[in-house]
């Protein structure tokens, strides 16, 4: 038995993005939610499956704010930024299994306004062994663990910081085509250059913003999808992957293979499409080195070609593979890819702001926890 | 040394002996007492055989960088006044990896492969770190 189109988008929202605010994460993740839940045209209390991000509302929330008289699932799937794509696949399965008709995914955070990614590691219990054993040497935030795998790829293939900078560049200006992106001005190669070292060999416009707000989205059942205010969304292949030693990227076997490659075969076995058929990709870029390796791990190329494959506006609009056309983590928001799923939607609808023509077919990932990945591959339906 | 404001381990039983080793200047690593596989970092099962019979081996503190990355940024303020500086992955000749900051290596030595040695850094009275120097 497949997941193969088991289930549909029905609905996506989110909350204005911001940098600074003093609203709580609670009201931004029900913000959204709501948001999600009209677009699908139902009532709050139509929801009967719940999988909200982690470390934010609970099921109790939900039911107290929307008035949910019988919620029959209730999970988290921790996995950091992959949750959310991965959570399309647990989505997808309770509702093949009949336990549910509308599952609602959501996330709101105060990213920007709350404590900042170097602080909220150390509190992770999966990452208790770095706490112990890296974060004493000074290795502590995402972009110093990453670093290393950046570098490991630049010396095996000659991958260079201005390939990078292509993603940074590509993705800014598609923020700026946005209404609802945080950074819209548009930047350069140059710029991306000179932009200050972090953690070398990435430099700040490599790195993804911290940020406040919301997005959810509802899957739904067929039998439903087919009636409902939007068109659905069908999704036709789903899949999670973890890497070996998925906490200490240290001690990984290969530093620049991630757990989306265990992934991506699954994901297109079941929906049963080549690369080729992709004409719009979302992925998560929490740094530029993490879209391009992805890009690698999802089969788009060989590994160690990444880096020619995003030369010259590649992943552009009108680009070989148009990437992240709502500005992604890196120029509109951080909602750990949350608002990725939301602009594969639109796309796939024909409702986008930096619409890619005929947009059929669209790919999305999720990346987290140091070197978890899922995606999805959804069709218009 | 009172006045130490960067992160500390928490050490657990499982963990301890890593540490009183750098305390005496020696590279403890955990192995597997039934299939002799070298594991880290400290763990309760060895993922060869799952036996849960640990033993502690002296290693050699030798290696072969595999990576690198240069901090320019304080992550947690008590690194202010390191910036910058070098945090190399090392793959060590007992076949695991480490990571430690650099003493004695500049930018323009770092190359995959550079052959290094471990050097205990006594960073309070209960505290030693590892540090990698040229081998």
């Amino acid at each position: 038995m497949s997941l193969r189109e088991a289930a549909a988008v029905t609905g996506v929202g989110e909350t204005k993005y911001l940098r600074g605010t003093d609203r709580t994460a609670l009201s931004f993740q029900l913000e959204a939610s709501l948001n999600a839940i009209r677009d699908a045209g139902l009532q709050p209390s139509d929801i009967d499956g719940l999988i909200p991000y982690g470390h934010g509302a609970v099921a109790e929330d939900f039911i107290t704010n929307f008035g949910i008289k019988d919620l029959r699932f209730s999970a988290t799937t921790p996995m950091g930024g992959a949750s959310a794509v991965a959570s399309i696949q647990c989505a997808l399965a309770v509702i093949q299994a009949g336990i549910c008709k509308h599952v609602l995914l959501s996330l709101g955070r105060t990213g920007y306004s709350g404590g900042r990614i170097g602080m909220r590691v150390q509190q992770m219990p999966q990452f208790r062994t770095i706490g112990e054993f890296e974060m004493p040497l000074g290795a502590i935030a995402p972009a110093q663990l990453y670093a290393p795998m950046a570098r490991r790829h630049m010396e095996l293939y000659g991958t260079t910081s201005r390939q990078l900078a292509e993603i940074a560049v590509t993705t800014r200006y598609h923020a700026s085509l946005q209404t609802n992106a945080t950074m819209r001005s548009p930047i350069t190669i140059e710029d991306h250059q000179a932009s200050r070292m972090i953690s070398d060999p990435l430099r700040l416009l490599d790195c993804s913003l911290e940020s406040d707000g919301g997005a959810a989205i509802v899957i739904s059942a067929p039998d439903r999808a087919k009636d409902m205010a939007k068109r659905p969304i069908m999704v036709m292949g789903v899949a999670e992957g973890h890497p070996d030693s998925p906490s200490a990227i240290t001690q990984r076997p290969d530093l620049t293979t991630l757990g989306l490659a265990k992934a991506a075969p699954k994901a297109f076995g079941m929906a049963g499409i080549t690369h080729s058929d992709i004409h719009v990709a979302e992925i998560y870029d929490c740094f530029t080195y993490i879209v391009m390796c992805q890009l690698e791990d999802l089969g788009f190329c060989k590994k160690g070609e990444g880096g020619s494959f995003i030369e010259n506006g590649a992943l552009g609009l009108n680009g070989r593979l148009p990437v992240n056309t709502h500005g992604g983590l890196l120029s509109q928001a951080h909602m750990a890819g949350m608002n990725h799923i939301v602009e594969l939607t639109r796309q796939l609808r024909g409702e986008a702001q930096a619409q890619v023509p005929n947009a059929e077919i669209g790919l999305v990932t999720g990346y987290g926890d140091m070197g978890d990945g899922a995606v999805a591959i959804m069709r218009r339906g | 040394m009172s006045d130490y404001d960067k992160l500390v381990p928490s050490p657990t039983p499982d963990t301890q002996p890593y540490w009183t080793g750098l305390q005496e200047h020696r590279l403890c690593l955990q192995a597997c007492a039934d299939c002799g596989r070298v594991r880290h970092y400290p763990r309760p099962v060895c993922d060869s055989c799952w036996s849960m019979n640990a033993k502690w081996i002296d290693a050699s503190g030798r290696g072969k960088v595999h990576s690198w990355t240069i901090t320019h940024y304080a992550f947690h303020p008590g690194f202010k006044g390191d910036l910058p500086y070098i945090l190399v992955t090392v793959d060590m000749d007992e076949g695991v990896r480490m990571n430690a900051q650099v003493r004695g290596i500049v930018e323009a030595d770092l190359r995959v492969g550079l052959p290094v040695k471990v050097g205990y850094d006594k960073v309070k009275d209960d505290l030693t770190l590892p540090v990698f120097e040229k081998a």
